[in-house]
């Protein structure tokens, strides 16, 4: 039985050797753009948008004639969101595919599991997630895209002081983005100054009511305006709870929500809330001055015409990042790891959809608060404040 | 017969030892190493679970809970109090265990899918602390975990080693590394089954009253497997957060706990070296059908379905009950 | 304080009423075959699901609600011949597993055919809140409760006055008796299933316009209704429903006066106080266990 079973044993084994050496084969011509994204599972709304993006403009440059004279290749996989899952497939990106760069990262979870691999290989890493804990400190080898949580707090936080809302109610999912969100604008309040968080409930993500965190908030002393960080389904439950509970304070969202499908589910009860955004959903609106007015309306068009969807923020994240790194590999003149890294460093006045990106040695997202416009809602459509 | 049994145990223990070291053999990227000594880790988790589950027949959906304890533990001790990797994985075990003795006295007085209910709370709430704490832990985004060391060796995937005076990567050492945690793992549970213990835990699996009329003392016996296998998830949660470099509360989860629980059914209930395959394929799968993106869902539910409607004594005693009976057709009729 | 009060109970008893009905539909399967069906949640999602995107298409609501019911209960069924069944004498654990492998597996397909978007669907009735005594309750709430009530007592009915649901009773109670009586066993298990896939869509159906329906809402809420059938004593129809709303009503009172971070493991506390004082959950049977 014991020789049965290791004859069968190796012969399972040389067959894994043989598809495990397969998937070692390469093709020494493409550019490889690695990528891990949270297409399934509760992040999907993030990796989904970031994917179809990448996709579709990986094909239309390949189509255009490539990077340097060399098609691009595009290799990614699916982490649902699991940090652990991203880091396996970051590995695997680096060592078993060879990438020369990576995009993606879409939650902040899984983009900081695959930090210690991206900095040991030495390989840049542009992150599609939003933490602040992501470039700052920062790291050499990683960028992001997406403004940090931090600066969206500012920017949500500098609004209500313009108009004289000084006691804040605060409501966040206990996932990534709420809880760090959350963090953020505790803190943020505290060094501005001026401004309090005087309420601060939570709801889990898969909460389909949140009437008792609201009632909660609504009775506490002197609450003058109310900000839900979040992202998904619950923002909107929150929102419809809130239309219903006739809650008639200002109402601020986080830009996890920045998109047509949010106004889908929430329906009426959106209107008149504000958050902050990139000029994506409102390109209508940006002057024809506006630097970031062209890029904005191509890629709206482009997006929804080949996907037939909305276009979202999340998605631009993916666009911006493949831009970055195309602009980089351009610049380096080759895809050496070292010198696309310090050609993506010194990018300066890069216009895209999520805002002007100005890098440098201290900052690896090149992005300020000022790159978020303010959006209120208005008549079932999306406003530009400001 | 005892002989026999013990003969057959140290054959599987022996067969895994020489596929894990010849491996390497088969491997050759730093990937597979680490997908690799991923498995075994996991492995060794498992198979403490098993001497719950397939052994004491006692079932556990919260099972994560402990084996996120003690990553969480051991990650907290090195990172914010500076202990050494060594001492926080001891006391970290102690810590759990006496978690496990505490909330298992009331729990394993509970039968069927009452405990599985009473453990998946137990798995939750421990999840839902440790995604709420975010100063200690780092919330949900998770927190990065210092490479285990030995009283300040350290052992990093990164770093560069020479064994034997060859030059190894840091992937490879810590894959050798956790195959011999594997193997002591194994080793000690076999140990287990075979002694007075084990054949009291069989006892109370295959009917607990007739156990307890003997004088089989069951919930002291039950307590401690539940305090024994709670501890193996410990130590090889707190190895799997060293190795990662960084964990989420996600290795405390619900869908982790049915994973482990999984990979003790698929494997082969009862069985360690069983459950070590269930390890393997369900750890492999996903690499597998990676390439199938959006039919990955479909597919991994569709063999998991099959594997067990066709297979529902698992892979390993289905395989050998296969074996057996052509071994004695070939012998010529009944055997 | 007491519109605050009153605030945290409709809202506890709207999501109770939800967990209810998915724990009657536990309570049916694992009265008919001892299984628990962890796909249970998927019957949830598929009701919802259906009916969203078959009135996306032009359906009209009603036709669009009959048919999404229909699908579930075919998918009940084929669960039942096509993944118990052959399962046969398999353990406990192993038919956990196997439905755990049959709810990725919907799960999947769903993704596939219906993408991962959240959907939304109108309110039955009014949009417009009811107010009373100072607290709010949707509109939807009460269609919840009513058509919960409904079908617990349809339910009641069909077991204690139809000859089928006697029959699944009888199944569950000595299967090899029920045969020797003439009952026809392995019908009766489909239809058990069946019945439970009805249940659990008519129920993601009537929670869609409050909970948003998307590819994956069943996983939490499956769960959610396993442990409100666990509290009441699995295989008690009332204690399923106390224990839903028990359970409902906790998370909103947790949530309302300690802490809403905590609520869920307030929760699941809970569920271990019941436990420990009574092992049975609150109104499980005493069963005499044979030696």
């Amino acid at each position: 039985m014991f020789k049965n079973i290791t004859r069968r044993a190796s012969k399972f084994a040389a067959i894994a050797a043989v598809g495990l050496l397969a998937m070692n084969v390469q093709a020494a011509e493409p550019i490889r753009i690695g990528s891990f994204l949270a297409v399934t599972g509760p992040a999907s709304f993030l990796g989904d948008p970031e994917l179809k993006t990448l996709e579709m403009y990986v094909e239309k440059i390949n189509k255009d004639g490539g990077v340097l004279g060399r098609q691009l290749e595009l290799i990614h996989y699916d982490d649902a969101g699991n940090a652990s899952k991203a880091r396996n497939f970051a590995s695997r990106l680096i060592r078993s595919d060879k990438v020369d760069i990576i995009v993606g990262g879409s939650t902040t979870g899984a983009t900081m599991a695959a930090v210690p691999m991206v900095e040991q290989a030495q390989i840049p890493f542009i992150s599609l997630a939003g933490a602040v804990v992501i470039t700052t400190p920062v790291k050499k080898w990683v960028f992001k895209t997406p403004q940090t949580d931090r600066m969206a707090a500012e920017r949500v936080l500098n609004d209500m002081k313009e108009r004289g809302l000084t006691k804040v109610g605060l409501i966040s999912g206990t996932g990534g983005f709420g809880s760090s969100g959350r963090e953020q604008t505790l803190a943020a309040a505290k060094e501005m100054g001026g401004i309090e968080i005087v309420a601060d409930e939570t709801y889990s993500g898969s909460d389909t009511d949140m009437t008792a965190q609201l009632t909660n908030i609504r009775g506490a002393k002197g609450v003058q305006t109310i900000i839900n960080f979040g992202f998904g389904q619950g923002p909107a439950i929150v929102t419809r709870n809130y239309a219903q509970l006739g809650i008639e304070l200002p109402f601020y969202q986080s830009h996890g929500v920045a998109s047509d499908g949010f106004l889908d589910l929430a329906g009426s009860s959106a209107e008149g809330l504000r958050l902050p955004a990139s000029p994506l959903l409102v390109p209508d609106s940006l002057p024809e001055s506006d630097p970031q007015k062209p890029i904005v309306e191509a890629y709206k068009s482009e997006y929804e015409a080949r996907w037939n969807a909305k276009v979202s923020t999340f998605g631009a994240y993916a666009y911006d990042g493949l831009m970055l790194a195309v602009e980089a590999i351009e610049k380096a003149g080759s895809t050496d790891k070292e010198a696309v890294r310090d050609a993506l460093e010194s990018i300066q006045g890069h216009v895209g959809v999520t805002g002007t990106f100005n890098m440098s040695a201290d900052d690896h997202n090149g992005l300020s608060a000022d790159s978020f416009r303010i959006l209120e809602v208005k008549d079932g459509g999306w406003k530009l404040i400001n | 017969m005892m002989a026999r049994f013990s003969r057959f145990r140290l054959r599987g223990l022996v067969f895994l030892a020489v596929v894990a070291f010849a491996l390497p053999l088969f491997l050759s990227n730093p990937f597979h190493y680490g997908l690799a000594t991923q498995i075994a880790l996991i492995a060794g988790a498992v198979v403490g679970l098993n001497l719950l589950v397939g052994f004491a027949g006692q079932i556990s959906l919260g099972h994560a809970g402990f084996f996120g304890l003690g990553a969480y533990f051991s990650a907290i001790m090195t990172s914010t109090y500076g202990w050494s990797a060594i001492p926080a994985l001891v006391v970290g075990a102690v810590v759990v265990a006496i978690i496990a003795w505490v909330v298992g006295r009331p729990i394993l007085r509970l039968k069927g899918h009452y405990l599985s209910m009473a453990t998946l709370a137990v798995g939750f709430i421990i999840a839902i602390i440790l995604n709420n704490e975010r100063e200690t832990t780092g919330g949900p985004d998770g927190m990065p975990v210092p490479p285990f060391d030995v009283f300040g060796w350290e052992l990093s995937p990164f770093s560069q080693y020479s064994l034997f005076g060859m030059d190894i990567g840091g992937d490879l050492a810590w894959y050798l590394f956790a195959v011999v945690v594997l193997l002591v793992a194994v080793w000690l549970a076999q140990n287990l089954i075979d002694s007075p213990i084990g054949r009291a835990l069989r006892s109370v699996h295959g009917s607990e009253v007739a156990a307890s009329v003997v004088g089989v003392n069951t919930a002291k016996y039950k307590s401690l497997v539940f305090v024994i296998s709670a501890v193996y998830a410990s130590v090889m949660g707190g190895l799997y957060g060293h190795f990662q470099g960084f964990i989420t509360p996600s290795v405390a989860s619900f869908d982790f706990s049915i994973l482990l629980i999984t990979m003790v059914v698929l494997g082969g209930m009862g069985s360690t070296i069983g459950v070590i395959i269930g390890a393997v394929v369900l750890e492999l799968l996903p690499q597998l059908l990676a390439d199938f993106q959006e039919m990955e869902m479909v597919l991994f539910g569709l063999i998991l379905m099959l594997t067990m409607i066709f297979m529902p004594k698992g892979l390993l005693p289905t395989a050998a009950n296969f074996v057996k009976k052509r071994r004695s057709k070939s012998a010529g009729g009944d055997a | 304080m007491f519109s605050e009060f009153l605030q945290y109970l409709f809202t506890g008893i709207t999501i109770g009423a939800t967990y209810a009905l998915i724990a009657l539909g536990f309570t049916l399967i694992y009265n008919a075959s001892h299984v628990i069906n962890f796909a249970q949640g998927e019957f949830l999602m598929i009701g919802g699901m259906a009916t969203v995107s078959l009135t996306a298409m032009g359906v009209p609501m009603l036709l669009a609600v009959v048919l999404a019911v229909v699908l579930a209960g075919l998918l009940g069924i084929a669960l039942q011949r096509l993944a118990i069944a052959p399962a046969k004498n398999a353990d406990v654990v192993t038919l956990i597993i196997i439905t755990i492998g049959a709810s990725i597996f919907i799960r999947g397909l769903a993704q596939l055919v219906w993408g991962k978007e959240y959907h939304v669907m109108p309110n039955f009735s009014s949009d417009e809140p009811i107010e009373i005594f100072g607290a709010v309750l949707n509109s939807q709430s009460l269609w919840v409760l009513g058509v919960g009530a409904v079908l617990v007592a349809a339910l009641v009915y069909f077991f204690t006055r139809t000859l089928t649901g006697k029959a699944i009773l009888a199944t569950s109670m000595n299967k090899d008796a029920a045969r020797l009586v003439g009952i026809r066993t392995q019908v009766v298990l489909m239809l058990a299933f069946m019945v439970s896939a009805l249940l659990g869509s008519i129920a993601g159906i009537v929670v869609a316009p409050i909970t948003f329906t998307s590819y994956d809402i069943g996983i939490i809420l499956g769960l959610k209704g396993f442990v409100a059938a666990a509290i009441g004593g699995l295989g008690s129809g009332m204690g399923a429903v106390v224990g839903g709303l028990a359970l409902g009503v906790v998370e909103a009172m947790a949530a309302g006066y300690l802490s809403s971070d905590y609520k869920d493991a307030v929760a699941f506390s809970m569920i271990l106080v019941v436990l420990f004082f009574m092992p049975r959950g609150l109104f499980g049977a005493k069963v005499v266990e044979r030696v």
